[in-house]
């Protein structure tokens, strides 16, 4: 197809290339629903690939290493959240310091770490491997990322839509006044947004460290996976499924960018890796256009744009990156 | 003045007890990291020039990001813009027909004023007009003047026979900037950044433009009403800012590398960035932080070769001196409003 990949490979590499993204950006997305932004992403996958790696080494357990990452991203919450939050200070100014510093902090202290072999979570076969077509052998042999990022969609989906806490969030993002008035309390909710979301993006950070870009150094390969996320997250108009299918855009264009590679041989690879962030910018104007068009036409409206409606058209939580005072 | 003294102190105290936390969680002296960077940074003239010559670009790049940040926007493209200005000057450089320095360098600024300007320019076009945020559409362009130098680099601009990241050929030496007597900093790079710095105060502190910019920043839909089109200051802003960044793309390859390298910006636009959050959006401060910050960039050279530490240690005091600040900052707004 691309190069002279066969399909499953393809398919096999696109979702676990998009796994640890899938989780970084929902994580995100949990967090950007109740009202805040959390822009020291790039940092903070960095840092927790860092931490996931060191930790993971030393005690030689990749579980303790997950946790470490998500510990890692936690760390980073508070602070983002308390800043934001409970200080009132500027969500973007905030996140943007703090993504420069956990980037230098993991570079820093994992310095001693750097290039070294560590554990690393395989591809696990499935228990039934052997009674499977070769075409979905390829495909279902996946690391366990993998099946936490597909369930993960669910969940969060789940969570949105259907949980009275679900409910709560989005309220808050959307209007943390009214929220007040009906006796919720924003600031905790949010808080609360803050600290499981940046918690995902930990776990999200160790994915790249421990299974699919295994290994520290600098670069270790995460860089400008935390832009990409808050991209996605806007890209996928604050929808779980839209968001997780925006990482695997994602993700394909740049595994098809390895297989452009050996058709054009004289072009380095870093170009090719650069190629995603155009398209992300074209898409963004596209939806730009479609929101726009799609609150001026009236009702009728063909199927067709319909279709492009609902994957186009997205509006962002009402109150996002304002900051609400309770008087 | 008490209150702001105050809190300096109280600012670096915790830059000092994070940082050292952090050396001492890396297992490093506390004391000779920290007596590193000051030997390293003001040791000798060498090192002091070294200091000036990351001070130049970083001016450059915090006038321009004063100018969008007075208008309330996030111009984080300014890498992407002292790239293109690098790659605008470098495009005039190779032209072979041009030999006389005395013309082909001016042309090469102007190119690199121009090339930054443009870059801007479409960050600012895609805010006003494709409703992409300008955080987005600035990180966006970075990465793609990152794949552009690097493809001139690998390709049609490579050297002859080996394409490598290293970079490009030198430039012929007639088209160096002169140092300074006894010192290894370009005239040409002091006087560009005084006089940047200069035209930056006048126009945004004495003219009606910088007036009509916090208008902007302050509330667009006011501004529209006294008749100042916000669209026309963010573009005017942004393209102030990349002319800016475009001139530090110039200086660092006609004053400092010599030749087009794929890390040409050397991260300064991000620190800018940082640096001018740090002085709060006050161009008073910005000289004297550029200062600090290069010497910290300049110190921690030498860090990994002296005790096998990463040079990252200046990122991660720069990082921490704005969220230090920013915490202060914060808790005084708390107490005042209660």
């Amino acid at each position: 197809m691309i190069g002279d990949l066969p399909l499953s490979v393809l398919i096999a590499s696109v979702l676990a290339a998009s796994a640890p993204l899938i989780i970084i950006a929902l994580g995100e997305t949990l967090t950007e629903k109740s009202g805040v932004i959390n822009l020291s992403l790039d940092g903070t996958v960095l840092f927790a690939a860092m931490a996931a790696f060191v930790v993971a080494k030393e005690t030689d357990s990749l579980a303790l290493g997950f946790l470490a990452g998500g510990c890692a991203g936690t760390l980073t919450g508070i602070i983002v959240g308390y800043l934001s939050i409970y200080l009132h200070l500027s969500q973007v100014a905030v996140g943007f310091a703090l993504s420069l510093l956990c980037r230098d902090l993991a570079y820093f202290l994992g310095n001693p770490y750097s290039r070294i072999q560590g554990p690393t979570l395989l591809a696990t076969k499935l228990p039934f491997y052997d009674s499977l077509p070769h075409f979905l052998q390829n495909i279902l042999t996946q690391p366990f990322t993998v099946v936490a990022a597909l369930s993960l969609i669910a969940i969060l989906w789940y969570f949105f839509n259907s949980s009275k806490s679900g409910l709560e969030l989005r309220s808050v993002g959307e209007n943390p006044a009214a929220a007040f008035a009906r006796g919720l309390n924003p600031d905790r909710i949010q808080m609360v947004a803050v600290l499981s979301g940046s918690f995902l993006v930990g776990i999200g950070g160790a994915a790249y460290s421990l299974s699919f870009k295994p290994g520290w150094g600098r670069p270790q390969g995460a860089e400008g996976i935390g832009w990409i996320a808050l991209a996605l997250v806007i890209f996928g108009g604050w929808h779980p499924l839209r968001v997780a299918l925006g990482a695997m855009l994602f993700a394909f264009l740049q595994v098809s960018g390895i297989g452009l590679q050996s058709i054009f041989p004289s072009i380095p690879a870093q170009v090719f890796q650069t190629a995603p962030f155009p398209l992300m910018i074209c898409t963004l104007i596209l939806m730009h256009y479609s929101t726009r068009k799609s609150h001026k036409s009236g009702l009728s409206r063909s199927r067709l744009q319909k279709w492009l409606t609902l994957l186009f058209v997205s509006r962002a939580p009402k109150s996002l990156g304002k900051s609400y005072r309770q008087d | 003045m008490k209150r702001l003294g105050l809190d300096i102190l109280l600012g670096s105290l915790l830059v000092f007890s994070f940082t050292s936390l952090v050396l001492l969680a890396a297992g490093a002296p506390v004391f000779a990291a920290f007596h590193n960077i000051w030997l390293g940074s003001f040791a000798s003239s060498m090192k002091l020039s070294q200091v000036l010559s990351v001070w130049i670009p970083l001016i450059l790049c915090s006038c321009g990001l004063l100018f969008t940040f007075r208008a309330n926007l996030w111009n984080i493209g300014i890498e992407g813009q002292v790239i293109m200005g690098a790659i605008g000057a470098m495009a005039v450089l190779r032209i072979e027909a041009l030999s006389s320095p005395l013309l082909i360098l001016p042309l090469a600024f102007l190119a690199a004023m121009t090339g930054g300007g443009i870059w801007g320019l479409l960050a600012g076009l895609l805010k006003t007009r494709g409703g992409v945020h300008e955080i987005f559409g600035g990180l966006g362009l970075n990465f793609v003047s990152q794949g552009f130098i690097l493809w001139l680099i690998f390709g049609p601009w490579k050297r002859p026979g080996i394409a490598s990241m290293s970079g490009t050929e030198l430039l012929s030496h007639k088209f160096w900037l002169s140092y300074l007597p006894g010192w290894r900093v370009t005239f040409a790079g002091l006087l560009t950044a005084v006089v940047v710095l200069l035209l930056t105060w006048l126009l945004l502190e004495k003219s009606r433009l910088g007036l009509k910019l916090k208008a902007i920043g302050q509330n667009p839909r006011a501004a529209l009403l006294y008749d100042i089109s916000p669209e026309k200051y963010y573009l005017l802003s942004i393209i102030l800012a990349g002319a800016c960044a475009g001139m530090a793309g110039f200086l660092q390859i006609t004053a400092v590398y010599h030749r087009l390298i794929p890390s040409i910006s050397s991260g300064y636009g991000y620190l800018g960035l940082l640096l001018v959050m740090l002085a709060g959006y006050r161009i008073g401060p910005v000289p004297f932080l550029a200062l600090f910050f290069a010497s910290l960039n300049v110190g921690a050279i030498q860090l990994p070769i002296v005790l096998q530490l990463d040079s990252a240690l200046s990122g991660v005091i720069q990082g921490c001196c704005v969220l230090s600040a920013l915490f202060i900052m914060g808790l005084r707004l708390r107490r005042k409003n209660r």
